[in-house]
This record gives C-alpha cells, sequence and structure tokens, in this order.
C-alpha cells in the first residue's frame, strides 16, 4: 500500500483542538465551574494499614458553610463482580472501597469522608473536624515480603485463585495464573547455554499533567451531570450508575480536554464522590486533586519481582524459555501480571515456553492501567536476558532477535495464532535506521530492545451530520488524548473526498451519541476510526439517494467520487455532478437532514512491535546516565496522520526512559510515600533527552480499510531493557533492580571495581 | 478565617519595622518563587506580607572598589546580565543562575536562596566560598555576619524578630582569582543538589595562594570547609593537594539518606565534585576561560 493512493491519509494537517489549546481556550476539569457550586474534599487516611473504629462528622457538619458529608455508608455495598476498567479488570466490591475506604484503610491517602462546602478553605478546615478512630496494624509494601507467610494480611478472606495446590490459607496473593506451550523440560534439556537471571521494577506513576477533577451537579428530579477528566467518560457513568444506584439514562457525563491520561484516567476516584456529596448538598460540588494526592492516590503503574530462565542453541536459536512474575496490585487484587505474562515472549517464535504469575497486593495504592500495562515490566527482564544471550554468544542483538523473530502463523504461548504482523520487518528497519547504520561514538555503548503490544478494538459508535452548507460533523464518543480528532478528520475526509478542513471532528457526551469504550489499549484510530468510516459510509449511502432523487434514477445508478454524486455511468443519463453543498441545500426537498451513523463491536486488532535503539553514555564518578541518541522503531500500520504517531514514538519511549533511570515510589518505614511530588518524583525534563528518532514501519492490519494497527502503547515496552542493556554494555556491570538511579548505577559501579581489576 | 496582610515597604527600616510589627507572622517576599510554594502547600500561613522589590537598596547591583554589593531582592536574571560581576565572581552568578528555569530567573534571589535556608540552596556554596558579607538590618540596628553563619538549620536562619536580609556583599579580590561552583543534580534542570561545591581560589603562578570550599546539601546548613582550604593553599593543586581536599569534603559531610541521594553517595559526589570545581576556578584565575557547568556528568 503506498501512501500515494490517498490525498489525506499520511498528510499532516494541525489538529482540530491545537489552536484552542495553544492559546489557553481549551477547558480542561477544573475550568468547569457552575453557580453556586461547592466545593468538595477529601480526607485521606494517615496510615499505610488501619482498622477504622469510627468516623465521627458531627463537628464537621456543624461548621457554617458545611452542606454535605460523605463516608463509606453513603455508598451502597457492591457484589463480588468483575467489570473492565479499561484494558484492566476490576470488582466492583473493591471499587467501592477504595472511593471510600469501609472497614480498613489499606494505603495512606485512601480516602475516608468526603466533604462539601462553600469554599474551598472551609472545606480544608472540616477535614480536620472530622474524626476518625484507627486501629493502626502492621503494613507490607513490596511483594517479596508481602508473599512470605506471616505477611501482614490486607484482605483477611484473600484465598489464591488457581493456587496450585489449592490455598488452604488466606495470603497476600490474589492469583496464579499459568501460561505453557511444548516441554518446557525437554526444551531446557536441548539448550546448549542457558541463562538465569532475577530482576525487580519499581512502580511507576503515569505522570499526566492534569490532575484528576470532577464537577457533578444532582438535580431534585434524580438527573445527574458530571463534568469531568476521563479516558472514558461511559465508563464514568457505568461507574457511578452502579456505586451510586443510579439508572445510567439519569447520569450525563461531559469530558474535558485530557491533560494525559496513559491509563491512569480509565477508573473513578473523585466522580461518585462529587455525584454523592451533591445529591445530598443539592447544589454542584467541585473537586480537584491536589498533586500529592495523585501520587497518593491515584494510579501507578505496578512494580514486580522477576525470574527469567533462557535456554538457547548455541547458533542463537531460542528453544526453551520460562519467566515467573510476582507483580504488585495494590491495595486490591487486579495487577497486569496476565498481559505482563502473555507479552513476555509474545515477540518471538519458541517452542518451549513456561510463564507464570502471581497477582500480589501490599499497602499501595490500586494500580491502573499505564500505556501496555505489565508489558514493560516482563519486556525489561525478558530483553536484558536476550541481550545477556547475545552478549554470550558474540551475536548482533538485532540478528539474535531475527533469528527467533514471531513471524505469521506463530502460535504464541497464551493461545493466539498471529496474522498478518510486522516484527521482521520491524527489526530489518531498526537494523537499516541511519542510527544503527552510525558506529557508536567512543564513550557511549549502544543498547536494543524490542517490545510487543496486542491493541483492541472493542465497542464504538459514531455518526456524520451534514450541515446546510455541506460541511460536516463528525461526532464520536472517545476523549482524544493523542491526536485522535485529527485522525478521524482525515479518514473521514479520504471517504468523503473533501477538504479536512470542511470536517469537524466532535466528542460527545454520554446522552449523545451512542456506546464507546474507553480510549485505551490504543483502539480509538483503529476501532472508533473504524465506525467513523462506516458512518460516513452510511452518510454517502444517503446522498446518493438524494441524488438519485433529485436526478428520478435507480439510488445504484449513483456513485460517489470526489465529494460529488456522479451519474454511474452514461446509461443512466447525463447529469452534472452534485456536490455535497449542492445536495445540502436541496436536503429539505429530498428527504430532511443529511446524516450516517455506525455503531459496532471492533474485532481484529492489529498486534504492534517495536524496536528502539540507544546510545548512552555512564559517568564513572556520579553513575550519571546521557543519553546521546535514541530512535524507536514500530510496526505502525498506516501513519494516518504520522505526526502524531511519530507523538506516541517520542513520548512512549520518554516514559519508559524515565521508567529505567530514575522514577520510583519511595516509602518510609511508616509505610508513607515520601516523594509525592515531580521534584523528587523524577520523570525525565525536555533537557535530559536527545530528539527521539522514530522510524514507521507500515505494514497495514489486514481487518481494516486503512489498514490501521494501534500505535500508542508498543513504544513504552522496550526503553526499559534498551536503557539497561545499553548501560551494561558501557560499564560491564548489568543493572537487574530499576530504576539505573546515579546513586543506585554509582555504587554497582563502586561495587565492581576491586572484582574488575582482580579478573 | 485567617486574613493575610499585604505590604509593599518603601525603605529598608519600614521593612523592618512591618517585620517588627507583625510579631512574628512577617514574611518578607522577594521573588516568591519559595514562599508562595510553600504557602500553597500549608507549610507556612503569614499574617504579615512584606513586599521588598519596591527598596532601591535592595534590588540592584553597585560595585566600590572591586567590592560587588548585591540587593538582597535582585532577581537572579539581572545578576546573570551583570558582565562586570559575572567576569569577577563567574561562580557566584553561575550558582545563582542555575536556580530554577528561565521563568523561575525572572523571580529568584539571592536573598530569598539565602533565607529560605534550605541545605541545598544553589547559591550558599558559592557565597561562602567568595566570603560573601550578609548587611542586616533589624527595626534600630543594621549589622553585618559572614554568609556561613547566616544560617542555623534547614528552614532556619539567625535572624532575629525583625531582622531583614538587605544585601550581600562581595570582597575585592586580586585580580588572579576564580571562582566555579559545581552542583549534581540526577536530571538535567528543575531539580536539587544532592551536592553542591563553590570554590573560590586566588592563584600565584601555579601556586594557590588562597583558598575558600563551601559545600551544600550534606549538612543541616551549607558548610565552609576550611580543612579543603587548607589543603588547597599553599599547593600547586597537584594530585595529593586534590585528593587531600576532596577527602576533607568528604569527611565533613554529614549527610543523611533520602529520596535525594544516600549518604555514601552524596560523600562520595562531595570529593569529586570537589576536584572539578577546583580545576574550573583555577583556570578562571588564570585566564583559561571555562564555560559555566550546569553540573557533572552533561
Ligand atoms: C520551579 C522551581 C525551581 C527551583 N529550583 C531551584 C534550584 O535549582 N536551586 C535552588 O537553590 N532553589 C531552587 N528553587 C527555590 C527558589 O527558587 C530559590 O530558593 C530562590 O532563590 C528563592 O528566592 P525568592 O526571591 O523567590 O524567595 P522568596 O520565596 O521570596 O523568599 C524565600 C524565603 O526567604 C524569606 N526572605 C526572602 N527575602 C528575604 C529578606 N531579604 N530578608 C529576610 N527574609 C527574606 C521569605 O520570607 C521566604 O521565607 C526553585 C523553586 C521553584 C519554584
Amino acid at each position: 500500500m503506498s501512501k500515494s493512493q490517498y490525498k489525506w491519509i499520511g498528510t499532516r494537517p494541525d489538529r482540530p483542538d491545537g489552536a484552542d489549546k495553544v492559546t489557553g481556550r481549551a477547558r480542561f476539569a477544573a475550568d468547569f465551574n457552575l453557580p453556586g457550586q461547592l466545593i468538595g474534599k477529601v480526607l485521606r487516611s494517615p496510615h499505610a494499614h488501619a482498622r477504622i473504629k469510627s468516623i465521627d462528622t458531627s463537628k464537621a457538619l456543624a461548621l457554617p458553610g458545611v452542606k454535605a458529608v460523605v463516608t463509606a455508608k453513603d455508598f451502597p455495598e457492591q457484589a463480588d463482580v468483575i467489570v473492565p476498567a479499561g484494558e484492566m479488570q476490576v470488582n466492583l466490591r473493591d471499587v467501592t472501597r477504595n472511593v471510600m475506604a469501609r472497614e480498613k484503610v489499606l494505603y495512606e491517602g485512601h480516602a475516608v469522608a468526603a466533604v462539601a462546602a462553600t469554599t474551598d478553605a472551609i472545606a480544608k478546615q472540616a477535614l480536620g473536624l472530622i474524626k476518625v478512630e484507627y486501629q493502626v496494624l502492621p503494613h507490607v509494601i513490596d511483594v517479596a515480603e508481602a508473599m512470605k507467610p506471616g505477611a501482614p494480611l490486607l484482605h483477611e478472606n484473600l484465598m489464591t485463585e488457581g493456587a496450585k495446590p489449592a490455598a488452604t490459607k488466606p495470603s497476600n496473593i490474589a492469583k496464579r495464573i499459568e501460561f505453557a506451550k511444548g516441554d518446557i523440560d525437554a526444551g531446557f534439556a536441548q539448550a546448549e547455554v542457558v541463562i538465569e537471571r532475577d530482576y525487580t521494577t519499581q512502580p511507576v506513576h503515569q505522570g499526566y499533567i492534569e490532575p484528576h477533577a470532577a464537577l457533578a451537579s444532582a438535580s431534585e428530579d434524580g438527573q445527574v451531570q458530571v463534568w469531568s477528566t476521563t479516558q472514558g467518560h461511559f465508563q464514568v457513568r457505568g461507574f457511578c450508575a452502579r456505586l451510586l444506584n443510579i439508572e445510567t439514562s439519569q447520569i450525563r457525563v461531559t469530558p474535558s480536554e485530557i491533560g494525559g491520561g496513559f491509563g491512569g484516567k480509565t477508573v473513578v476516584y473523585l466522580e461518585p464522590l462529587a455525584i454523592r456529596l451533591s445529591q445530598k448538598a443539592g447544589k454542584p460540588v467541585k473537586m480537584v486533586m491536589s498533586r500529592e494526592d495523585v501520587f497518593r492516590a491515584s494510579g501507578p503503574a505496578p512494580g514486580a519481582d522477576l525470574k527469567v530462565k533462557i535456554g538457547a542453541m548455541k547458533d542463537g536459536r531460542i528453544v526453551a524459555a520460562e519467566c515467573t512474575i510476582a507483580m504488585q496490585a495494590g491495595a486490591f487484587p487486579g495487577s497486569p501480571v496476565g498481559p505482563a505474562c502473555m507479552c513476555s515472549y509474545a515477540c518471538y517464535d519458541i517452542d518451549n515456553i513456561h510463564v507464570v504469575g502471581f497477582d500480589v497486593v501490599s499497602n499501595r495504592p490500586k494500580v491502573a492501567a499505564y500505556r501496555a500495562p505489565g508489558a514493560p515490566i516482563s519486556a525489561f527482564a525478558v530483553e536484558s536476558t536476550i541481550d545477556l544471550l547475545a552478549q554470550q554468544l558474540k551475536m548482533d542483538p538485532i540478528e539474535l532477535r531475527l533469528k527467533n523473530a514471531a513471524t505469521k502463523g506463530t502460535k504464541t504461548h497464551y493461545g493466539v495464532t498471529f496474522g498478518t504482523i510486522g516484527m521482521v520487518e520491524t527489526l530489518n528497519a531498526a537494523k537499516n535506521s541511519p542510527h544503527y547504520k552510525t558506529p557508536v561514538k567512543p564513550g557511549f555503548a549502544r543498547g536494543v530492545a524490542a517490545g510487543f503490544w496486542f491493541n483492541v478494538g472493542a465497542d464504538s459508535s459514531a455518526a456524520a451530520h451534514v450541515g446546510e452548507d455541506g460541511s460536516v460533523t463528525v461526532i464520536s464518543g472517545n476523549p482524544d488524548i493523542g491526536g485522535s480528532r485529527a485522525s478521524l478528520a482525515l479518514m473521514a475526509a479520504e471517504e468523503l473526498g473533501i477538504d479536512y478542513d470542511k470536517i469537524r471532528p466532535v466528542i460527545a457526551d454520554t446522552a449523545s451519541i451512542g456506546f464507546n469504550f474507553v480510549t485505551g489499549g490504543s483502539r480509538v484510530t483503529f476501532a472508533t476510526g473504524l465506525a467513523v468510516v462506516n458512518s460516513v459510509r452510511d452518510l454517502i449511502r444517503d446522498l446518493k439517494g438524494r441524488a438519485a432523487k433529485t436526478w428520478n434514477v435507480d439510488p445504484e445508478g449513483v456513485i460517489w467520487e470526489n465529494g460529488m454524486a456522479k451519474p454511474a455511468g452514461s446509461n443512466v443519463g447525463t447529469f452534472e455532478p452534485l456536490t455535497i453543498a449542492q445536495l445540502a441545500a436541496s436536503a429539505g426537498r429530498t428527504g430532511g437532514p443529511i446524516n450516517g451513523h455506525a455503531q459496532l463491536n471492533v474485532t481484529g486488532a492489529g498486534p504492534g512491535f517495536g524496536v528502539h535503539i540507544v546510545d548512552l553514555k555512564v559517568d564513572a564518578d556520579t553513575g550519571i546516565v546521557t543519553v546521546g541518541r535514541y530512535t524507536a522503531a514500530q510496526d505502525v500500520g498506516t501513519a494516518i496522520h504520522p505526526s502524531y504517531v511519530e507523538g506516541q514514538l517520542q513520548g512512549g519511549a520518554v516514559q519508559g526512559i524515565g521508567w529505567a533511570l530514575n522514577e520510583e515510589y519511595i516509602y518510609n518505614g511508616q509505610g508513607k510515600l515520601a516523594n509525592p511530588g515531580f521534584l523528587d518524583y523524577r520523570i525525565p525534563v525536555a533537557s535530559d533527552l536527545p530528539m527521539i528518532e522514530t522510524v514507521l514501519v507500515e505494514v497495514p492490519n489486514p481487518t481494516h480499510p486503512y489498514g490501521v494497527r494501534g500505535v500508542g502503547e508498543v513504544p513504552i515496552v522496550p526503553p526499559l531493557a534498551a536503557v539497561a542493556n545499553a548501560v551494561a554494555r558501557a560499564t560491564n556491570v548489568r543493572m537487574y533492580d530499576l530504576p539505573i538511579s546515579p546513586p543506585r548505577l554509582s555504587a554497582a559501579l563502586d561495587a565492581a571495581q576491586p572484582r574488575m581489576a582482580a579478573e | 478565617m485567617t486574613d493575610i496582610q499585604f505590604k509593599v515597604a518603601k525603605t529598608v527600616r519600614e521593612a523592618a519595622s512591618l517585620m517588627a510589627a507583625a510579631k512574628g507572622k512577617g514574611r518578607i517576599l522577594a521573588g516568591g518563587t519559595d514562599l508562595l510554594v510553600q504557602m500553597k502547600a500549608g507549610m507556612v500561613t503569614p499574617g504579615t506580607i512584606i513586599d521588598v522589590k519596591k527598596i532601591p537598596e535592595m534590588v540592584g547591583i553597585t560595585e566600590t572598589k572591586g567590592s560587588y554589593r548585591i540587593g538582597a531582592a535582585t532577581p537572579a536574571a539581572v545578576i546573570g546580565e551583570h558582565k562586570k560581576l559575572r567576569k569577577a565572581w563567574p561562580g557566584v552568578v553561575e550558582a545563582i543562575n542555575l536556580i530554577g528555569s528561565t521563568q523561575v530567573q525572572g523571580r529568584a534571589s539571592a536573598g530569598g536562596n539565602l533565607c529560605n535556608a534550605s541545605p541545598a540552596a544553589d547559591s550558599v556554596p558559592a557565597l561562602v566560598a567568595a566570603g560573601a558579607i550578609v548587611t542586616i538590618q533589624g527595626p534600630k540596628t543594621r549589622r553585618q555576619v559572614p554568609v556561613e553563619k547566616f544560617n542555623a538549620g534547614p528552614g532556619k536562619t539567625t535572624l532575629k524578630a525583625g531582622e531583614i536580609v538587605v544585601s550581600l556583599t562581595l570582597p575585592a579580590r586580586p585580580k588572579t582569582s576564580g571562582d566555579a561552583y559545581l552542583r549534581l543534580i540526577p536530571r538535567t534542570e528543575m531539580d536539587i543538589a544532592v551536592v553542591g561545591v563553590g570554590v573560590s581560589l586566588t592563584m600565584k603562578g601555579d601556586t594557590c595562594v588562597s583558598a575558600r570550599v563551601g559545600l551544600g546539601a550534606v549538612a543541616p546548613t551549607v558548610l565552609l570547609v576550611e580543612a579543603a582550604a587548607k589543603a588547597l593553599t599553599g599547593s600547586k593543586l597537584d594530585a595529593k593537594a586534590l585528593d587531600d581536599a576532596a577527602n576533607a569534603c568528604s569527611a565533613a559531610c554529614r549527610p543523611i539518606d533520602d529520596k535525594r541521594g544516600t549518604i555514601r553517595y552524596r560523600t562520595k559526589i562531595a570529593g569529586v565534585l570537589l576536584r572539578l570545581a577546583t580545576a574550573i576556578a583555577a583556570d578562571r584565575a588564570k585566564g583559561i576561560s571555562r564555560p559555566a557547568h550546569s553540573q557533572q556528568g552533561h
């Protein structure tokens, strides 16, 4: 598929939301206000683990200006049922407890009560007047500790699902899962080289720049309106309906512009509280988290302890691969250990694989999705071990991966057999990139790693409306976090044969368009894109019918070309083509408004593969790592708007580099987070990194009319290992534990020095 | 509800009187880049805020016979644009210009950096190395103290009730002198020093005839490391002198393990930065121009 076959797809027009964003006109959640609104604030647990003996809110309620107080008592108990939350699964019984603690607080920052008052200051003062009696319990932060017999139990009745043999006693291990293919013992018996290593990764926050915020207004007749920052307003509606026992049709959620989400805004925190407070107070209630609240009580992606064992032949062919992952779920079960297990070896065609995962609770905030949930963690361990193999076999790391690469027909260890995929193409593109072909600069070393993500489809609805002048509104229901409005408009322009500028894509609230699953799983341009294409095709069908009516011919006698209805052939008759503007002008005479719509459950998401290359140097005295050059190559299907695809690759790479080098949660002895802010939770700043180079490899997804694959998640998968591999090659010291922060690397280098001198 | 009074002082005396009148609830507002952040976080709730940016004596730089007086509230960006000061005290200026970002530089002052009393304040080790003198105005009297004696601990100064800092004075020194400041931060900017080292030297040919070393972020206050200065003074800045001075810096460290660095790391880096900062200061003293290093490792 060459780009030249398209007029709009593959071009780089300005995004429809761009002007509003650079002028400050765009409205984010905290910019929404209503007359008479109250300010809502949350009282949060100072303890990592404690039983709530009593909560006395009477003094707070008595404070002038306080209009409502809520605690867990204001939320009905929920059944033990699993529902999807973005790419993760959550249990409603736990969701209600995460939103508002019931029997126990399970992490520092856990919500215990909320107030609504006329001013911010009064609300703050009211929080201080709420008396909570706690019985402080021993806490546990680390996964390894949490798994030990005798560890403090978060949930006294939690039995390990899938344990072998079946669990007889409660523990912090919520689940054991297993994936296998071939005969792992036979594989290792055959192997000529076996490498086995342990790794750890730290939890990391999604780090979206916009804190959670919500404004809710409940009317006396039972209607509820919500404005909030979310990746899925239909999910906000769904969660609030369940958590508060309100019918979905009574709740109307409008998403604001979103200042980043990366998976972390696929769950609810403030919305149910704001609604309940508004119902009790009879006034709108606005709530905004501070950055500290965001760190203490939302997100993060989990940390994990991993073991990887790989067996290979001397020619580089991997014959056996094992991986064990114990993953933090936070305070409630439900880490992304499943996808971590599935993605671990998905890049490769290996005969014998055995992967085991454990979902482990501890006294940390409940984890949420973060770009390719789980995958970067297992990729760090697996891709580091493959790099060790390359070093031991003295093979080029890309050649070694090419030798084992998954291709069409490869059966994965989680059961799926791949269709058309681009792993080999991406490896070759990396190998032939300007970066890889340039010799490494003196003082620098080069690291390589690969990564995989499934991408998803799911439910989408869209509509296309023609205005009186022939311009078109494309309506869909996914918050735009990566430039999706531009991509949807480009596909609509391509289908309709009219200019991109004649199309205005909008994101409708939950009452104004059919259901859409969250913006997540890299699904919007793919799945909602398909809904848009189908809605435009429905619109074209309508337009052709109008032309047929005008000409008094059969609808089959009309074709649509370059934005105009034309007779299909000379046998139909001789008619001047009718433009969309002409058809719009005469719509009243041909059947009224001209609209198209579509809704579907989209399957056939094309998986994506990425290969990253990094050149970096390590200062031996300080342990500071400086990235000199970085390239991300990825199979992107078709790049609908290449700039925004490149942006996804660059952003994912930068987040992965931060994960590798500096980001971590630091807990003190009491289980309190010591670094709940961007000063000491170190995401990379612009001056830390060079421009990230990108190589877009276009292997179209055959199930999508324009070949779209999701692109937003794959790029965060390879960087952790790419950086660690380069550090190992730069220093001869391999870092098995993230982050590779200056104090840690410096200590490791110093520890290795006498050893290396002796060698 | 607590109301905050906002006052704009026109003279140093007026500012000091307002401070005295506020009975311990007064706060001077210079650039506000610490004060406003701390108020937002609920760490401080002043009764009266006294803006000193309209006091001529407190904003601006004057030179008298080679000695420079920097008004306590002078914005860092103004200091960075002062060519003569930059030439005379490149280490002090580079330290002040490391604070924050371009936006923060437009507001942040050296006086605020000092009075905020963070052990990791960037300008202070350079000011200590420079031998800067702090001029302090009370409701009635004025006094002066060496900068290394000014702070008492994290967030604590030795200012008495009603006292404010008016200016910082850098002494005149021989032409064959140079200074430098280096800090280590895990990132390239927008971070807090894990260790900061200021070195000021006067050279006679290849021999160092006098030296001062300031060391930040490794103890409750910024330290004047006399043992390091002693190791350098009289030497040709040879390997042994540098080893001794670096070891003296490491030995002077009384750091803590925290989210910003380990004891082991800070102690080591103090020595590493001493060597590098000494080399830059020596080159500058000899007239070999060296670009301002933002920090080690990049
Ligand atoms: C984004 C950001 C980045 C930063 N980066 C750095 C950095 O890299 N390095 C660094 O060292 N700091 C950094 N800081 C901290 C801060 O910018 C500096 O400490 C700055 O020098 C403070 O100066 P100011 O004029 O803004 O002080 P203000 O905030 O006005 O005052 C600070 C404190 O000193 C008191 N005070 C001020 N002037 C006087 C006076 N004349 N007499 C008595 N008391 C006084 C105030 O009442 C207040 O308590 C950063 C801050 C921010 C927000």
